[in-house]
């Protein structure tokens, strides 16, 4: 992250209504060149929205987008020689083979049609489908199309890539060589923003994330810094029912947090205030100092889905208690578990 | 795979000029359609059985209880009409496609590059438009066996066979309109609801002179009348035109339709290509 250079990707205050709907309400969006975005949020969230002004398929309504230092409506014709773009469909021809539809797109991208097959061949090779490159696209698996259309949009090696939900409906196996190719893309300098309702996906392969909700940015940071700010889960598992109440009282002492008791369980848990860490040893020492025998003690780090369902899933004042989180530096996780 | 992607020249050649981009993207996508068909010999067949299978039945199984008013033989009378539906009915096809496109989003994936939206679609059509003088010059050679003649002389033929493909031109670019509006293979599929009636009420393959008043005014306004009309005079084949004046003028009134839908198709669907989802 260089202070210097321009963000590859700058969006501020983009506005876009399709009819009644307002899919972007002022978003804001900054991506470091040579760095992975991911843009996380439900359905509807705006993602997709997102993704197509900034590949100049819809102009905004208000706000500016920047895309590889070019204006995304005045100069889209500049920022379409910067990107690559895969959306949610494999967006191939299925009537011809996967090596035609890359030397198509190598011509119209003006390689010249000598080049376009080269580049077909060295793409096909380096990505495993040699062979399946002289089949036709429709006798392809779903993660063979997915794997083709992504290689689509590097035919011209563009230094920004946008990946609408680049893995969704494929098998873990697919998934994990999608997300290869885009580590090794982001290792070679490329930046990437991709969309994601997995929140595996961004915590493995970005290096920021944005929790989108209702068509603005909730928040914003590393993965780690966001599961920071939600404190982690501990939970313990008695033997005896009737000291559930006397570890709450030990659990909420320790953790700042309300701890809650599911008696059919016999379990104890609470969610750490954000900043306050639980370890482990004091925890079982604080048991054994009442007495309490413990058939089962749990720390767990926040996932990115309790990050996000913290973030999308409850009222406004929640959204702006977090969001006061996010930013917050802690180092609350991580110690016990 | 420990290749770094990066040090791969592959960036874009020089920017050329816009009528050479034009030009090469043209190609570049009548290149798609007709790999599209050198794959897909049941498409090619289809195209080609169509003409055959429509002269045994509307020239052998209809025509033989069909009189032509005037005399004439009927399967003279319809080889014209057969010509019109053929060039017609190839909106179909471009429709379906171009929803296609829509749908799986390769017409996303197209604007997202630095492309000439007019060369795409001008390319598809143009390909299109190849396949059809391929399938009309089969129907001709069906025709001629069947007893078809061209009795006005090669001029008069050929001025026949251009008004036809300029005609499947203007159907490509409103098929290709409609099926970017309508967005969905399906959708676009069902369509055809729409297409059939509108192809049959012609003189196509019936005189007009039969059909009750409201509808014959329909027929003898349907452009696809005026194009079967203009084709059964240049080819000298007996012919039964009402009064209207779109039957009475029929080489004028086929290029004026033309004209008129070509002139509202056209850069509506570039818009709508360029535009999409806007």
């Amino acid at each position: 992250m260089s202070d210097t250079a321009r963000p590859a990707i700058e969006m501020a205050g983009v506005q876009k209504r399709f009819g009644s709907t307002e899919a972007l309400r002022g978003l804001d969006l900054t991506v470091p060149a040579g760095t992975v975005c991911g843009l996380l949020g439900p359905n509807g969230a705006g993602k997709t929205t997102a993704v197509r002004v900034l590949a100049t398929l819809v102009a905004p309504d208000r706000g500016t987008v920047r895309v590889a230092g070019h204006d995304a409506v005045r100069d889209a014709e500049e920022v379409r020689r910067a990107i690559g773009l895969a959306g949610q469909h494999a967006a191939l021809d299925e009537g011809i083979t996967g090596r035609d539809n890359l030397h198509l797109f190598g011509r119209l991208h003006r390689l010249g049609a000598r080049r376009a097959r080269e580049r077909a061949d060295e793409l096909l090779t380096r990505f495993g489908l040699a062979e399946a490159g002289d089949r036709l696209v429709r006798t392809y698996s779903g993660g063979m199309r997915r794997r083709l259309d992504l290689i689509a949009s590097l035919v011209t090696s563009p230094p920004v890539l946008f990946l609408d939900e680049p893995t969704t409906g494929l098998d873990p196996r697919s998934r994990q060589e999608i997300w290869n190719t885009v580590k090794e893309l982001a290792d070679g300098g490329t930046t990437v923003l991709l969309t994601t309702q997995y929140l595996e996906e961004a915590d493995r392969l970005a290096d920021d994330v944005v929790v989108v909700d209702h068509g603005a940015a909730i928040a914003t940071g590393p993965p780690a810094r966001l599961k920071a700010a939600i404190g982690s889960q501990v939970s313990v598992t008695l033997a005896d029912p009737a000291q559930l109440a006397a570890t709450a009282v030990v659990l909420s002492s320790l953790s700042g947090g309300d701890a809650r008791i599911d008696l059919a369980e016999r379990t104890v848990t609470v969610l750490t205030t954000p900043g306050v860490s639980v370890l482990l040893p004091s925890l079982v020492r604080e048991l054994d100092g009442g007495g309490i025998v413990a058939e089962d003690v749990a720390v767990r780090r926040p996932s990115l889905d309790d990050v996000f369902l913290a973030l999308t899933g409850e009222g406004a004042t929640r959204e702006g208690a977090t969001r006061e989180g996010a930013t917050q530096e802690s180092a609350a996780t991580g110690r016990a578990a | 795979m420990a290749t770094a992607v990066h040090p791969v020249a592959a960036h874009p050649a020089a920017r050329p000029s816009a009528g050479g981009r034009l030009a090469s993207d043209t190609w570049t996508s009548m290149l798609r359609v007709l790999l599209n068909y050198r794959h897909s010999p049941g498409l090619l067949a289809a195209s080609l059985g169509v003409p055959v299978v429509m002269v045994v039945v509307f020239g052998y199984v209809f025509g033989s209880a069909m009189r032509v008013p005037g005399g004439g033989d009927y399967r003279e009378f319809l080889m014209p009409g057969l010509f019109a539906m053929v060039a017609t009915n190839g909106i179909m096809p471009t429709m379906v496609g171009a929803a296609r496109d829509v749908g799986r989003g390769v017409t996303d994936r197209l604007r997202s590059m630095p492309v000439s939206r007019t060369g795409l679609l001008l390319g598809q059509t143009l390909a299109d438009l190849l396949v059809s003088v391929v399938v009309l010059a089969l129907l001709a050679l069906v025709g001629l066996a069947a007893g078809w003649r061209a009795r006005h002389g090669l001029a008069d033929a050929l001025g026949a066979f251009a008004l036809l493909l300029l005609f499947r031109f203007v159907m490509t670019w409103a098929g290709t309109l409609l099926g970017l509006a309508v967005g969905r293979e399906e959708a676009a599929g069902q369509l055809s609801v729409v297409v059939f009636p509108l192809a049959m009420v012609t003189n196509a393959y019936v005189p007009t002179g039969g059909m009750p008043g409201w509808l014959r005014v329909v027929a003898d306004w349907n452009p696809i009348s005026s194009v079967v009309e203009a084709a059964r005079e240049l080819f000298g084949n007996p012919a039964a035109p009402g009064s209207a004046w779109p039957m009475q003028h029929a080489v004028t009134a086929t290029l004026l339709w033309s004209a008129v839908l070509l002139a509202v198709c056209g850069p509506l669907a570039v818009r709508k290509f360029a535009t999409h989802g806007r």
